[in-house]
């Protein structure tokens, strides 16, 4: 009974104050909740609810909070015309150092979160209060390149989903964070970590895996969301008699590195998902991997029930600066337009074709040293006197990328994609080094550019049929905060200064901030409860929520 | 150090439960912390002499300190040369991976595995690192050139350094202390600062988790009264900034409340040519940084 009257409540506020535009939406949310009687709270989100994450624009259902990878909010009741008026609600502290990289999820009120050293917790989302916490005991020699880092969970069922700094997949229980099964997914001695938020299909949980300092060999893995059994592997190296194997120098593919660490992306109507992938290793020394070393920063167009490849495109061929491919892969669709849009860490904004994986176009998003051509389809190539050097020779984007694995947004409603870019240069040298398992395997240096160039950053806004820039906000210095859109005409993102920005989405005006102590390693998210929109954003060890007053 | 950590783990794992086998598991992780405990409490480097290791420890180095430390650990911008013999946080091996393994508070020396750039380091791999480092290091310290009496004159008297900085509690406020700089800095830094400042702006503020310092860079502002003063930026962020006028006095400012801000990156230190200090003289200043930097 109490349940009922408090879902009549949030049915009733929610109606009442959001705007026009998603009235339709929430009446969909409605009549889902419960047929004929009083609405339950939906204890089991089923793979159609991911399917119709659009119908519940209150939750945030998975990392990028939808398949299509947009990071976009369909709640207005935040606004141009109030966003100056937004408070903080409440802060979760995780108390723990480094880098806090979580996009949390929310589901019917309950708020799903990871943080620092494979911590889990669900909150009350109205209060900030834990409901449980989870982590990991991790061995002392876990491996991982950057950060003891994880940046979310997937929910499917009565689970979440969790992948380690060790390399496993647990499912938890979403009422308790009892543990319900824990699958090694590979040895991490080998240098092998997850650090992504899971991306469940139907009944699967699909990860990859972290490790391209450490000469792993790359994959991405599905397993049963109720057993923990592995369903596919599809090694991002091919093996011998695979195609893509010649592209790799003799035995360089058994340590080839692309690793897939960014949460992929799913068109149903093609029952395709799309997952992107890093350097080859080691990262900054070609010598001894001739070749294109597929596939490295690629983008993969995968079956989600077999992993067979459909398709892809590679991105950085025969990579020597750490350009990873793995930023979100974003689906847009313009009319007829399928596409698949990704501004990639080597400075350019590419634009594919999904359907068939043809690039329509590249064009540079940051500044650019590495290349100063294209091929026939309009594919960058490589200058060949961008190679590092054991001197060292200086090269934009730098080793950090033009941007990284911080999430872009699409607007359908400006039909803008907004990136953060970064504006950094670097000397890239190189050295032979020899392959040890486990070890950490660069074969490189790199360092700032030293010509008191200072380095700087921006939230771009590009066109997506155009490639060009309609306006940008400057950051003093590079950043490491995704971007967030919603349908109020917002765009949010953080800053390395430790702001958190609301943006008027169509000209890039700010109107409103908040000095958060620490900068913003994380990407922002949004969900409403009791009928009341809240954007939440990671910063320091500390998780943030707002809301209007 | 070794007694708290084996302790965490003691009640960590073996706090509650009383049963007999969970003891004796107890009693054997307890043995394995301690032989962790043991080998991090280790104050010789296993590797010592090893011409290998110090190979190996070298593309740790590259990957890890030379961000810093420069190619060659012959001190870049941000991190000092660590071929020198001194090092000022400890000399002996057990220093050396204190250092490296928990950073130096205070500055922009991040502990193992916190930073961006590189991976963390095994205990082996830091022993390796120590292992290079010792192999590319001075045998001995270097006796320090020049008149180390007049360095402090000139620092004090005609060279005007003190106006602006500071050594030991004594002397200006607008640039950075130099108490440390002689022993953080390379002399090769050390002399490009003083002959050309804005080449490299000196580094400020660092603030935890943001990946780059703020620099001593020359603002400008202007107020809606009009008023105008000209200093060094303390800090700043995309919608305000706290500076440090001439006058010694901060100033912390809303910048959308200003007429106008003008930041430049032509340093307020003057440059020194021969003409204002020889290099003989120059000599001497620096040999001044690095006897008080040694202390």
């Amino acid at each position: 009974m109490k349940r009922q009257t408090i879902l009549c409540t949030i049915k009733s506020r929610f109606l009442a104050s959001l705007g026009m535009r998603n009235l339709i939406a929430s009446a969909l949310v409605v009549s889902t909740m419960g047929t004929g009687g009083a609405p339950l709270i939906k204890a089991q989100v089923t793979g159609q609810r991911l399917l119709d994450s659009a119908k519940e624009p209150q939750n945030w259902l998975m990392y990028s909070g939808d398949y299509a990878g947009r990071r976009f909010s369909a709640l207005d009741q935040i606004k141009t015309s109030n966003a100056a008026m937004l408070v903080p609600k409440w802060v979760y502290q995780t108390m723990a150092g480094g880098k806090f990289e979580t996009t949390p999820l929310v589901v019917d009120g309950i708020l799903y979160g990871t943080g620092q050293d494979n911590r889990a917790f669900a909150l009350d989302a109205r209060s900030g209060r834990p409901i449980w916490q989870y982590q990991r005991a991790l061995a002392a020699d876990i491996r991982p390149c950057c950060g003891r880092v994880n940046r979310g969970l997937a929910i499917l069922g009565d689970k979440v989903f969790l992948g380690t700094l060790d390399a496993h997949v647990i499912a938890l229980d979403a009422k308790t964070g009892s543990v319900v099964w824990d699958v090694t997914a590979v040895d991490y001695r080998q240098g092998y970590s997850i650090t992504l938020a899971p991306l469940a299909i139907k009944n699967l949980v699909l990860i990859g895996v972290s490790g391209g300092e450490y000469g792993i060999r790359g994959f991405i893995d599905a397993y049963d969301a109720g057993t923990g059994e592995r369903k596919w592997r599809f090694y991002t190296v091919p093996g011998p008699g695979e195609p893509g194997h010649e592209t790799w120098e003799g035995e360089s593919w058994k340590i080839g590195g692309a690793p897939a660490w960014i949460t992929g992306t799913y068109d149903p109507a093609t029952n395709t998902t799309f997952w992107t992938t890093g350097n080859p290793s080691p990262s900054n020394r070609g010598e001894g991997r001739a070749g294109d070393n597929l596939y490295s920063n690629s983008l993969l167009a995968l079956e989600p029930e077999t992993g067979k490849l459909k398709w892809y495109f590679q991105f950085s061929k025969h990579d020597e600066h750490d350009y990873d491919a793995t930023q979100v892969p974003v689906l847009v669709d313009q009319g007829e337009r399928h596409l698949i849009v990704q501004a990639n860490r080597n400075g350019f904004f590419y634009v594919i074709d999904r359907n068939n994986g043809k690039l329509l176009f590249a064009n540079a998003f940051a500044k650019v040293t590495w290349s100063d051509s294209k091929d026939a389809s309009g594919a960058p190539i490589a200058r060949k006197d961008a190679s590092p050097t054991l001197e060292g020779n200086r090269v934009c984007p730098g080793a950090a990328g033009a941007t990284n694995w911080m999430s872009p947004t699409y607007d359908p409603q400006t039909q803008l994609f907004y990136v953060t870019a970064r504006e950094q240069c670097d000397v890239f040298s190189t050295a032979p080094q020899a392959y040890e398992a486990g070890h950490a395997y660069y074969g490189s240096a790199y360092f700032p550019n030293d010509d008191a160039e200072p380095f700087t950053g921006a939230l771009r806004a590009i066109d997506p049929n155009t490639g060009k820039m309609k306006w940008e906000w400057k950051h003093p210095s590079p950043t490491w905060s995704g971007v967030l859109s919603t349908a109020g005409g917002l765009i949010f993102t953080g800053d390395a200064e430790g702001n958190f920005i609301a943006l008027e989405a169509a000209s890039g005006r700010a109107l409103w901030h908040f000095q958060c102590g620490a900068s913003v390693y994380s990407s922002p998210m949004s969900f409403a409860i009791d009928g009341k929109q809240y954007v939440a954003v990671a910063a320091g060890s500390a998780l943030f929520s707002f809301a209007l007053p | 150090m070794s007694i708290p950590r084996t302790k965490f783990w003691r009640d960590k794992f073996c706090g509650r439960e009383r049963n007999l086998p969970f003891l004796f598991a107890c009693a054997a992780l307890v043995a394995c912390a301690g032989a962790v405990v043991a080998l991090r409490a280790q104050d010789k480097n296993p590797f010592a002499g090893d011409p290998r290791a110090a190979k190996v420890g070298e593309s740790q180095f590259r990957a890890n300190c030379a961000f810093c430390h420069g190619l060659g650990a012959r001190g870049g911008g941000r991190g000092p040369d660590l071929t020198r013999a001194q090092k000022r946080h400890g000399n002996s091996d057990a220093d050396l991976f204190r250092t490296i393994n928990e950073g130096v508070p205070g500055t922009a020396m991040p502990p193992n595995g916190a930073t961006q750039q590189g991976v963390g380091m095994t205990e082996e791999e830091i022993w390796q690192v120590i292992s290079y480092i010792r192999s590319v290091q001075a045998k001995a310290p270097a006796q320090i050139v020049g008149n180390v009496a007049h360095g402090k004159e000139l620092f004090y008297g005609s060279a005007a350094c003190s106006t602006c900085h500071m050594i030991q509690g004594k002397g200006g406020r607008l640039g950075p202390d130099l108490s440390t700089t002689g022993s953080a800095r390379s002399t090769d830094y050390l002399v490009e600062s003083v002959r050309n400042p804005s080449r490299r702006l000196a580094q400020g503020i660092s603030e935890a988790m943001k990946e780059f310092s703020q620099e001593y860079e020359t603002v400008t502002a202007v107020t809606a009264d009009r008023t105008k003063y000209v200093g060094v930026v303390l800090n700043e962020d995309h919608f305000t900034v706290q500076m440090m006028d001439t006058r010694e006095q901060l100033h912390l400012f809303e910048k959308n409340k200003l007429r106008s801000l003008e930041k430049s990156r032509e340093s307020l230190m003057p440059a020194y040519d021969q003409k204002t200090l020889s290099d003989k003289d120059l000599q001497d200043v620096i040999a001044y940084l690095l006897a008080v930097g040694g202390q």
